[in-house]
């Protein structure tokens, strides 16, 4: 019951997450004529000089450290359009949180690939002279990590007892693998605290140093009572099984 | 289960196996089990089929080796078989962590033991078998009557003076209460979060939560959401 769930078994390493975004799909246009790849991860090509090809994206990142492609900039790592304009809103959306930080306003992250850091990343290491503006386009996306990871870091603040559930719509793998033993031992640490075992037992102890000739009757309720308790209701719990004590007593 | 639950998730299964391959299956089987604090059920079927292909593509490579074939082409297959080594490596050495961890838990219940494959159940049982020794040999059998059980502190702590059941056993079991983060594939619906109805979520297609495992158990089993 003391341990935790072990952070080394259940979390991802960043090479690993990595690994897993290698695997999203991007356009290459190669330079050299390849006959298809049947892979055990699927087939790909045939290729041809100038024409624009699909392929993981450790497959593209392979042929161009050859020298035989250049890698198409996904769209939403392009400066004139989308890029831009979720920059924008994300700023405009930054800028209204602050202000209304006391009212709960729903934080919302804009919609970007799952994998945006590792992929943005990985060209960039790999395939810079390839992305127009690469210079712009890297600070805005680091701009962007920082602004999303501070509305993270605000929405943990809001965490509580009652909390049974959280939405993170958007949130990229990258950005979950940072938060994750953050969040998880925050909410397991209130869970904890507030279910009904720890509750009863806390209970238990305390009418038994009270009422130590009359316990029997009353072991036989609390348990048997607050496996109905909704975990959260702390005050609530103990109040009705105390009434319900005074009930059996009279 | 009732049999409209069990065509339900046979679909769902048939549905994602035609729309992936198998190495994106053995990917989602990876991350779900890296994710879940609990062992999940072995996919046989599943890693005999990767394992068929990996062999198939090791013959392939040999081929070309004699062959010929352009050495560009040869490194792109072999990072390929390579990708694919380490997920079924690291996927089966995870298995095998989690169960050395909690393998007198498991060995105690069918139902676990049964999501083991052969091998790992073999693996399990001689695991069992040998800690239950090294304890007996060690330590327990110089203890007095009653506190020389392997799974119980001793005999008398299944209850205190109180009469309050307390069970102290001492079997290193997984936390199913911890919370997972999680990604829904389809619309799942309003879904009840714990037994009594209070706490009511509702699943959309592709989006992010963080929710206790114990309440999401079914889905992951029935592969409607992901553990991430």
């Amino acid at each position: 019951m003391a341990g935790q769930s072990d952070p080394h078994l259940s979390i991802f390493s960043p090479s690993e997450v990595e690994f897993v975004a290698e695997d999203e799909i991007v356009e290459i246009v190669p330079n050299i004529r390849m006959e298809a790849l049947n892979m055990i991860c699927g087939d790909f090509g045939p290729f041809f000089p100038q024409i624009a090809s699909k392929v993981p994206l450790w497959l593209a990142v392979a042929l161009k450290k050859r020298g035989k492609c250049t890698i198409r900039t996904p769209d939403w790592m392009t400066v004139d359009s989308d890029c831009l304009i979720a920059y924008l809103s994300v700023l405009l959306l930054y800028i209204f949180m602050v202000l209304d930080a006391e009212r709960e306003s729903p934080k919302e992250f804009q919609p970007l690939p799952f994998h945006y850091i590792e992929i943005s990343k990985l060209l960039f290491d790999h395939a810079r002279d390839d992305i127009s503006d690469a210079y712009l386009v890297r600070s805005l996306i680091e701009d962007i990590r920082d602004v999303r990871f501070h509305k993270v870091e605000t929405g943990l603040e809001t965490i509580s007892g009652r909390t049974h559930a959280v939405k993170l719509k958007n949130l990229s793998a990258m950005e979950v693998n940072i938060v994750r033993p953050f969040m998880v031992r925050t909410l397991q640490a209130f869970y904890k605290h507030d279910s009904p075992q720890m509750i009863q037992q806390t209970d238990n102890t305390e009418r038994s140093k009270a009422q130590f000739g009359q316990l029997q009757i009353g072991q036989e309720l609390v348990p048997s009572h607050c496996k109905f308790v909704i975990p959260g209701c702390q005050k609530l719990c103990s109040l009705q099984a105390s009434s319900r004590h005074s009930i059996s007593y009279s | 289960m009732s049999s409209w639950e069990d065509d339900d998730s046979a679909a769902a299964a048939a549905a994602a196996a035609a729309a992936s391959t198998d190495v994106e299956l053995l990917k989602r089987a990876w991350r779900n089990e890296k994710a879940s604090p609990e062992i999940l059920r072995f996919d046989s079927p599943l890693v005999s089929r990767v394992r068929e292909q990996i062999q198939l593509l090791e013959e392939t490579l040999d081929d070309f080796g004699e062959s010929g074939v352009d050495d560009l082409v040869v490194s792109l297959y072999q990072m390929d078989l390579d990708r694919t080594l380490f997920l079924l490596r690291s996927y089966l050495r995870l298995r095998l962590q989690k169960i050395e961890k909690y393998m007198m838990h498991i060995s105690k219940s069918e139902d676990l033991l049964s999501r083991l494959s052969q091998q790992e159940q073999r693996f399990a049982k001689s695991c069992t078998e040998m800690m239950e020794k090294h304890l007996e040999q060690s330590v327990l059998s110089k203890l007095p009557y009653g506190y020389d059980s392997v799974t119980r502190q001793s005999l008398s702590s299944t209850e205190d003076d109180m009469g309050i059941s307390f069970d102290l056993i001492i079997i290193p079991e997984p936390q199913l209460d911890t919370f997972v983060f999680c990604k829904t594939k389809s619309d799942v619906g309003a879904f009840q979060l714990d037994d009594i109805g209070e706490e009511v979520v509702d699943l959309v297609a592709d989006d992010l939560y963080v929710l206790r495992y114990k309440s999401i158990k079914g889905l992951v089993e029935s592969g409607q959401i992901d553990l991430i």
